[in-house]
C-alpha cells in the first residue's frame, strides 16, 4: 500500500512537465527543488545531528562555482609568471568533481569547526560562507568577481535512446532536478536509518552520553559535514548549469536563511520536514506575486512566519501534522498504537 | 574612530549573550535603526543634531525593550537554538520593514562639524570623527561604570554568574533581562546613530556590523567587557592593516579570518581567564 502510494506519487511528480503548459511553472519548480536539495542537506546537519550551520550556503556556492570554472577552463597566475590552467572539461565531469570538492570543503570545515559547539560553532560557519564570498568577489582573475561567470554550458549526457543530448529545455532541467532530488532523498534515509544516524541523534540528545558509551562525536559529526557539504555543492552545481550564470550573490547570508526556514518552518529532524517548508517557500513567493505584494512586504511575512511556527509549532509543520494525524486516529479509535511518536527519531 | 564603534557594537552584544545567553541576531538592525533614527530627526524633522544623537538611543533603548518582552521574554526556558531561529526571523522581519519605510537607497546624514580636520603635528583627522570617537569613549567608560559600580551592575553580574541563585537572592530575572537587552540595543543604536552621519545609512548596513560584533565578542571571551573593548580595536586595527598590506578588497575578510583562528586556537577568547562580566 505504501509502496503503491509512493510510486504514485512519484508518477504525479515525473509527468508535470508533461501536463503543464506553463513553463515558468515548471521554472520555478526547478528553482523549489535545487532549493529542497538544499534544505535536506541543512537538515542532515540541523535536524539530525543539532548543529546549526549558518554557512552552509557556502558550499552551495562551492559546488557552483568548481562546476562552473570546470566547464568554462580557467588559467589563474599563481605568481607573477606561474600559471594554472585547465580546459573546459564537460559538464558531466564537472559536476562530480564539484560535489566532491565541496564535500572535501565539508571536511575541512568539519575538523576545523567542531572543536567548538552552539553558539561559536554558528559564528563560525557564517565566518567560513563570508570569507569564501570575499574571494569570490575580490579574485578576479579566476571567478571574475561581481561580473560573474558567464554562458555556463548546460549538462550534457549520453541518453539511451537519445544519443547525445544537452539540457537546454526546462522539462528537461526539470527531470534532472528531481532525480536528484530523489537520490538525495534516499541517501538522507539511508544515512539517517543507519548506525551513523542513530549515532548523530545521539549525540544531538546528549552529546556527553553519546561520548560515554562511545560514539565517536567528532567523526560523525565531520562524516555528517561532508555529506551535508556533497549535496549542498550537488545542489549548487545544477543551479550553475540551469541558471547558467553565477555571481558572487550565491554566497549571499539570505539564502542560508532561506534554506534554515524551509528545513525549521517543515520540522527539522524528519525526512519530509525539507520538503514540505521547500515547497512552501519556495511557491509562496510565486504566489504572493500574483497579489503584487512588494518584495519587502514578503520577506517581512516570512520573518514573522518563522518567529509564528516557532512559537506555536516549535517541532515544524511535518511533526505536528503528524500528531494531529495520530491524535484523530486515536480519537476514532481505528489506530492501535496511536501514542503519539516520540520526538527526534526518524519517521516518515 | 571605528575601533570606538566596534566596541561599543560588541560590548552591546557581549552583555545579551553573557547575561541573557540569547545571540542577538537584531543586534544589526538595531544599529541600522540607530542611523536611520538621526536620518529621520536630522534630515526629516530638523531636530538638532545632538538632540537628534540622544533621542535615537533613547528610541533604540525603547525597542530593544519591546523586542525582550514581546519576543524574548515567553522563550526564557526554551533553548539556546530556538531563540536563535527565533532572533533571525525577527532580524529578517526588521530589516525588510527598514526598506519598506526607507527604501534601498542610502540616506546621508548632515553633521554639524565643519568640514576642514584638526590638525595636530603630522596627524589631520576629521571633527566629526574627533567627536564620535569621544563618546564613544564616553559611552564605552559609562557601561563600565554602570556595571561594576552600581546595585543594577551587580545584579546583572549576579545573573551572569548563576542565574537561579541570584532569583534566589531575590533578583528580578526579567527586569534584568529587560534591563539587559535595552541596555545592548542602545549602545548598538548609538554606533549607528554616530556612523550614520561619517557614512551613509542603508537598510542592510547592519549585516556586516552584526557580523563584525560576533567577531569582537569572540575575540574578547563571552560576556566580557574589557575584552569586547580591546577586541573593538584590535579588530579595526588589523581590518586596517589587512586593507593596507594586503588588499582593500579583503577588508572586511579579515575580521572572519581573525574569529577562525581565534576559535581554532583560543576558543575561550584572547583574554578569558575566566568567564565573567567587567
Amino acid at each position: 500500500m505504501k509502496k503503491a502510494l509512493t510510486a504514485l506519487w512519484m508518477l504525479f511528480l515525473f509527468s508535470i512537465p508533461l501536463w503543464m503548459e506553463n513553463l515558468y511553472v515548471v521554472h520555478v519548480l526547478v528553482i523549489t527543488g535545487i532549493f529542497i536539495i538544499a534544505a535536506m542537506s541543512l537538515n542532515l546537519l540541523l535536524g539530525y545531528t543539532g548543529q546549526l550551520s549558518l554557512g552552509h550556503v557556502a558550499f552551495f556556492g562551492i559546488g557552483a562555482y568548481v562546476s562552473a570554472l570546470m566547464s568554462l577552463g580557467f588559467s589563474v597566475h599563481v605568481t607573477s609568471d606561474a600559471v594554472v590552467g585547465m580546459e573546459p572539461k564537460p559538464v558531466w565531469l564537472a559536476i562530480p568533481v564539484a560535489v566532491v570538492v565541496a564535500g572535501l570543503c565539508g571536511w575541512f570545515i568539519g575538523k576545523i569547526a567542531f572543536k567548538v559547539r552552539g553558539a561559536y560553532f554558528v559564528i563560525v560557519s557564517i565566518s567560513f560562507a563570508e570569507v569564501v564570498r570575499l574571494v569570490a568577489v575580490n579574485w578576479v582573475e579566476l571567478t571574475q568577481g561581481p561580473m560573474a561567470l558567464n554562458n555556463i554550458p548546460p549538462l550534457t549526457l549520453w541518453l539511451p535512446g537519445l544519443g547525445e543530448h544537452t539540457f537546454w529545455k526546462k522539462p528537461e532541467n526539470y527531470w534532472l532536478v528531481l532525480t536528484v532530488a530523489v537520490v538525495s532523498y534516499v541517501v538522507v534515509r539511508r544515512l539517517v536509518l543507519s548506525r551513523a544516524g542513530r549515532a548523530m541523534i545521539a549525540l544531538k540528545e546528549n552529546e556527553p552520553l553519546a561520548t560515554a558509551v562511545g560514539v565517536d562525536v567528532t567523526r560523525y559529526l565531520v562524516l555528517t559535514t561532508v555529506v551535508s557539504a556533497a549535496m549542498a555543492g550537488s545542489a549548487g552545481a545544477l543551479y550553475a548549469h540551469y541558471i547558467r550564470i553565477v555571481d558572487p550573490d550565491v554566497f549571499l547570508f539570505f539564502y542560508t536563511v532561506t534554506m534554515v526556514i524551509m528545513v525549521v518552518t517543515g520540522g527539522k529532524g524528519t525526512l519530509a520536514g525539507p520538503i514540505v517548508g521547500g515547497l512552501i517557500f519556495g511557491l509562496l513567493p510565486e504566489i504572493l506575486r500574483v497579489f503584487e505584494i512588494k518584495p519587502e512586504l514578503q520577506w517581512i511575512f516570512y520573518g514573522v512566519l518563522m518567529v509564528l511556527v516557532l512559537y506555536f509549532l516549535p517541532e515544524g509543520i511535518v511533526p505536528a501534522a503528524r500528531k494531529w494525524w495520530h491524535q484523530r486516529e486515536h480519537r476514532e479509535g481505528r489506530g492501535r498504537s496511536a501514542a503519539a511518536t516520540p520526538t527526534g527519531r526518524p519517521g516518515r | 574612530m571605528l575601533g570606538g564603534i566596534y566596541a561599543l557594537l560588541g560590548i552591546g552584544l557581549t552583555l545579551i549573550f553573557g547575561i541573557m545567553r540569547v545571540v542577538n541576531f537584531t543586534h544589526g538592525e538595531l544599529y541600522a535603526f540607530g542611523a536611520y533614527m538621526m536620518y529621520m530627526l536630522v534630515m526629516l524633522l530638523e531636530v538638532n543634531f545632538f538632540l537628534a544623537l540622544v533621542l535615537a538611543v533613547v528610541l533604540g533603548v525603547a525597542l530593544g525593550a519591546i523586542i525582550e518582552i514581546t519576543l524574548l521574554r515567553k522563550l526564557r526556558s526554551a533553548n539556546i537554538d530556538t531563540t536563535m531561529l527565533v532572533m533571525i526571523g525577527a532580524w529578517i522581519a526588521l530589516q525588510n520593514t527598514e526598506q519598506l519605510i526607507w527604501t534601498g537607497v542610502a540616506k546621508s546624514i548632515d553633521s554639524p562639524f565643519p568640514a576642514a580636520p584638526l590638525v595636530i603635528g603630522p596627524v589631520s583627522v576629521a571633527w566629526n570623527r574627533v567627536f564620535v570617537f569621544a563618546v564613544a569613549l564616553v559611552l564605552i567608560v559609562g557601561t563600565y561604570v554602570l556595571i561594576n559600580h552600581t546595585r543594577l551592575g551587580k545584579a546583572m553580574r549576579a545573573t551572569f554568574q548563576d542565574r537561579e541563585t541570584a532569583a534566589l537572592m531575590g533578583i528580578q530575572i526579567g527586569t534584568i533581562n529587560t534591563a539587559t537587552f535595552a541596555l545592548g540595543s542602545g549602545l548598538a543604536a548609538a554606533a549607528g546613530a554616530l556612523l550614520g552621519p561619517v557614512f551613509v545609512a542603508y537598510p542592510t548596513m547592519g549585516d556586516l556590523a552584526a557580523l563584525k560584533a560576533f567577531a569582537i565578542v569572540i575575540l574578547g571571551g563571552l560576556g566580557n567587557v574589557v575584552g569586547a573593548t580591546i577586541g573593538g580595536f584590535i579588530l579595526a586595527f588589523v581590518e586596517e592593516l589587512g586593507a593596507g598590506y594586503i588588499s582593500s578588497g579583503y577588508r572586511d575578510a579579515m575580521g572572519f579570518l581573525l574569529i577562525i583562528m581565534v576559535l581554532v586556537f583560543r576558543p575561550t577568547g584572547l583574554f578569558a581567564q575566566k568567564e565573567g562580566v567587567g
